[in-house]
């Protein structure tokens, strides 16, 4: 199920400023690829616009191309929200629906696709909760609201909700910055598990969760302030944090620069 | 703790391979929309059925279904509940808009007939159903006296209890307070006229008056506080409530009380926001019709004290002139309803515009 | 503490030196400043008990020289003698107005409220916003005057159309004359209550979280999922506020019904023959012409719109209060 993605000159607007500039890059099947770079270098840009969440925020646009398993997501007959069920995603905060059970919330996404059978909503709930490794904690109590739940517990439940409609893609933008380092140490557990069944894109600000987790990593950078994102080095992780080939990624990785 | 996950059977597939969408043509909203008043018009004019009127509206619930169908056949169920609720709600808006356009046109058409200087700066006085002119003079003194002597009690008591609410109440009292003073927001105006009406006109004036009850423009800014009140206190209280916590720390720090910290930081902080409410409170006052019929009275002549005697309003004076039989009552009606407008809008607007400047508010 | 005398004390003669910190005084100026404000916000229980009892005070002289029963008398002869009056036909009327004008202006005004948050471009929106922030100013008498004078006959034909295609309908069996009607108080208060309505809306979903907007939308939601999903759960609360809000307007609304009610005295569901009658309009209209026990027989009926409206409201904000509890727990 899992699918490859390639980016071929993949660049992002917010109405006139340009964010990223000609991404290209190819991310295997069922792989993570981490996606690293100081603040504002358009990662988190580039992650949302595999997906087209970039096309929401007023006068954002992308160009270039995008192509999962060979069809360009960008083309105009494509159905937005067909690519958004195939590509599933979980934001930097943890952002259960506050209105919602924590049943609701993992279902949520089916109910949209007009899944009403009872045991099958059942069977999907039980699924996603234990792929999120959070079945054991709120089996109990899956009639109460999702936001009771800690920031760790939510974030997992997002995964849940993201993970229930079956996507073949999951991209998660800075998963961990808003939480401990208990919580953080699940959802890193958790993604060499989901790697199994899904090809997955992380956004990450911490090197050594790029260095734990990731089989591919991006280094993303910019000249200066104004200029759009690069893509600067993509490589093996192993490579890029012993031995990279530019000696941008390697400041970085040194920490002598951003 | 290990997921036993069963990857091998999928309990839903809900996306599928295919990316691409079947999508209704871009010129298939204009073609359904040709198409519905085309059947619109033999349905309603060929069978004589009804006029144009009823030819738009039957052509619009035609567009919508139509499209909705259109769209569920073509694109699926989803994007065609998506198209007829983003009809629907395209359509509320035009439909809101015609009668509230309506109502702008006649009030600017129809009140600049007699806005003229005649008509600001003469009484109803010896005014009879045959004469042309007369004026509005002794209501807009009636209005802006009335509403300035309601703003001078409202706000500072408003103020006042809005300081106890956020700074010092605590407990039974303070909740029960803020329930009230949002129950309070939905007294209607005219039980707040009978409220001044029974105990200032019928209670209090009597005892100074030889015991004859005493209708005044006071009385009336008594009423219109009772309605402006409430709502002082809860935009004041969310004024307050912006104020960082931080702020009155640094002052308590330094050694400074209580109530000169509320005072000195606090109110000028949340300074611009307050006085946004207060103008809202004023400008809604300002056009109360019912208070003002109870227990001021209405007056055709010019009566500067608000103390003695009755008085008009220009929103009563809209009232009175809309049930006057003489065929110069409605151009006055409108000139007046023209200048209430004027006087209320100017407060709300100005009132909005300090609010864009307030740093506090988001 | 604040210091009194003119030259403040420099701190080096402060506690430590002076032996004893200084006491607390009983009446300093904080006590003054706190007294003064819990007396200002007591007030606002005070008012609302002083209406009530100062309405039931007047109102008790005409109430036992009524000879009719208060609550299921139609009629209002409050001026004859002996007086025969009841709030049964105001009443109703009052409750059949404004429910009529809430059903006819909510949906719209949620879904003006949506096309402004959510669907016009901001260019539009937010002057438009704007425009219906001041519609919501407007006075109730320029509605009132306008739907006399300018809506009459629109409503006329529309009252005519109704009985010719529905007339087997109870509601519209009147066969004229057509002309101040239900129907026709109860759209313009509709017209009046939407801006208000519209202008909290739009508030409420404006401050939709976009967090919660965007994990709808990355489920693939298509825009109406993503409001039903997202922005519908999250402004419930203020949905309820805003409509409550509308419904204490229309309930209390004075002048646009005394200028577009019939003033007809009886309980009927007829929508578009002459009539109708509310509690406010039938005091606005009869206050001019009343004797002393007719003024006392209308503050009895204020106080029946009192209590009303203080039952509406209790209701809304428990409701308000309780959603928001379960709400709250997510920030």
């Amino acid at each position: 199920m899992a699918k490859r993605i390639e980016a071929h000159g993949v660049t992002a607007f917010y109405s006139s400023f340009k964010a990223i500039d000609s991404i290209n890059m190819t991310i295997e099947p069922k792989s993570v690829t981490a996606l690293i770079g100081p603040s504002g270098c358009g990662k988190s840009t580039f992650l949302r616009s595999i997906n087209r969440m970039h096309e929401v925020l007023p006068g954002a646009r992308n160009e270039g191309k995008l192509l999962i398993d060979g069809q360009n997501v960008y083309d105009n007959d494509v159905d937005v929200t067909a690519v958004r069920r195939m590509i599933g995603m979980v934001f930097q905060r943890p952002n259960p629906f506050p209105t919602m059970s924590i049943y609701d919330n993992v279902i949520s996404g089916l109910r949209l696709n007009g899944v009403r059978k009872k045991s099958t909503l059942d069977d999907a709930v039980e699924k996603a909760l234990r792929g999120a490794n959070l079945w054991n904690e709120v089996k109990d109590r899956l009639p109460r609201p999702g936001a009771g739940l800690s920031g760790g517990q939510q974030q997992r439940l997002c995964i849940a909700r993201a993970i229930a409609v079956e996507p073949q893609v999951l991209l998660m933008d800075e998963p961990c910055s808003a939480l401990d380092p208990i919580s953080t140490l699940k959802i890193e557990d958790l993604i060499s598990e989901l790697k199994n069944r899904f090809t997955i894109v992380i956004v990450t600000h911490n090197m050594q969760q790029a260095a734990r987790v990731s089989d591919r990593t991006g280094f993303f950078s910019i000249d200066q302030t104004g200029d759009p994102g690069r893509l600067i080095e993509y490589d093996d992780t192993s490579k890029i944090f012993t031995n990279p080939s530019e000696k941008k990624t390697e400041d970085y990785i040194t920490g002598r620069f951003g | 703790m290990t997921a036993q996950v069963d990857t091998e059977r999928p309990v839903v597939i809900a996306s599928g391979d295919q990316l691409k969408a079947k999508r209704l043509p871009t010129w298939a909203p204009v073609a359904v929309a040709a198409a519905a008043i085309v059947l619109a018009a033999g349905l309603v004019m060929g069978t004589g059925w009804g006029g144009p009127v009823l030819t738009g509206v039957v052509a619009a619930v035609l567009f919508i279904v139509g499209l909705g169908v259109a769209g569920g056949v073509v694109e699926g169920r989803r994007a065609g509940s998506n198209r007829v609720a983003t009809t629907l709600i395209y359509s509320a808006f035009l439909l809101a808009l015609a009668p509230l356009l309506s109502v702008a046109f006649v009030l600017v058409t129809k009140g600049f007939e007699r806005l003229d200087g005649n008509f600001l700066g003469t009484s109803m006085k010896n005014i009879s159903a045959f004469d042309a002119n007369g004026g509005a003079y002794h209501a807009i003194i009636g209005t802006l006296e009335q509403a300035g002597i309601a703003t001078l009690i409202t706000v500072p008591l408003g103020i006042a209890g809005a300081i106890y609410i956020v700074e010092y109440g605590r407990g039974f009292l303070a909740n029960a307070i803020r329930f009230f003073v949002d129950v309070m927001t939905g007294i209607p105006s005219i039980v707040a006229g009978l409220f001044i009406l029974s105990f200032w006109v019928f209670v209090v004036t009597p005892i100074f008056n030889d015991g004859r009850p005493g209708y005044s423009g006071f009385a009336a800014a008594l009423a219109l506080s009772v309605l402006m009140l409430p709502t002082v206190v809860r935009s004041t209280e969310e004024m307050l409530r912006l104020v960082p916590g931080a702020l009155r720390e640094g002052a308590y720090a330094l050694g400074i009380p209580k109530w000169k910290t509320i005072m000195k930081i606090v109110l000028p902080t949340a300074g611009p926001g307050i006085v946004t409410g207060c103008m809202l409170a004023v400008a809604r006052a300002a056009g109360e019709t019912a208070p003002v019929l109870l227990v001021a009275g209405g007056n055709p002549a010019i009566n500067f004290s608000p103390f003695s005697d009755n008085q008009s309003s220009l929103s009563l004076y809209v009232f009175e002139q809309a049930g006057v039989a003489s065929q110069y009552a409605p151009a006055r009606a409108w000139a007046a309803a023209l200048t209430l407008v004027v006087i209320v809008l100017t407060l709300t607007v100005l009132a909005k515009l300090l609010a864009r400047r307030n740093k506090l508010a988001r | 503490m604040a210091t009194t005398t003119g030259v403040p004390s420099p701190p080096a003669a402060g506690p430590g030196e002076g032996g004893s910190l200084p006491r607390k005084r009983p009446l300093g100026a904080e006590m003054l400043f706190r007294g003064t404000t819990t007396a200002a916000g007591t007030m606002v229980l005070v008012i609302i008990v002083a209406i009530a009892v100062f309405l039931i005070w007047q109102a008790v002289p005409a109430l036992t020289d009524n000879d009719a029963n208060f609550l299921t008398e139609e009629n209002w002869y409050a001026n004859d003698n002996p007086p025969r009056f009841g709030i049964a036909a105001t009443a109703f009327g009052t409750v059949l107005t404004a429910v009529i004008a809430l059903l006819l202006a909510v949906p719209v005004a949620l879904g003006i409220a949506l096309c402004l948050s959510h669907y016009a471009p901001k260019r539009v929106a937010t002057p438009l916003g704007f425009i219906i922030d001041l519609l919501a100013a407007v006075p109730s008498v320029v509605f009132g005057l306008w739907g006399r004078d300018y809506f009459f006959e629109p409503v006329q034909g529309l009252s005519r159309f109704l009985h010719e295609n529905l007339g087997w309908l109870p509601i519209f069996g009147s066969e004229g004359p057509y002309g101040k009607s239900v129907l026709l108080g109860s759209i313009v208060l509709a017209i009046m209550i939407l801006p208000i309505v519209t202008s909290l809306s739009r508030e409420v979903f404006m401050q939709t979280p976009a967090q919660n907007e965007e994990a709808a939308l990355a489920l693939g939601a298509t825009k109406w999922e993503m409001i039903r999903t997202a922005v519908l759960p999250f402004g419930r609360p203020g949905i309820i506020a805003s409509v409550m809000l509308g419904l204490g307007r229309a309930l209390g609304e004075t002048i646009a019904l005394a200028l577009t009610l019939g003033g007809v005295y009886k309980v009927s569901f007829d929508l578009i023959g002459p009539g109708g009658t509310s509690i406010a309009a039938n005091i606005a209209t009869r206050f001019g012409e009343a004797n002393e026990v007719g003024r006392s027989a209308l503050i009895a009926s204020g106080l029946v719109l009192f209590a009303i409206t203080l039952v509406v409201n209790m209701i809304a904000r428990a409701i308000v209060y309780r959603r928001r509890e379960f709400v709250g727990g997510s920030a």
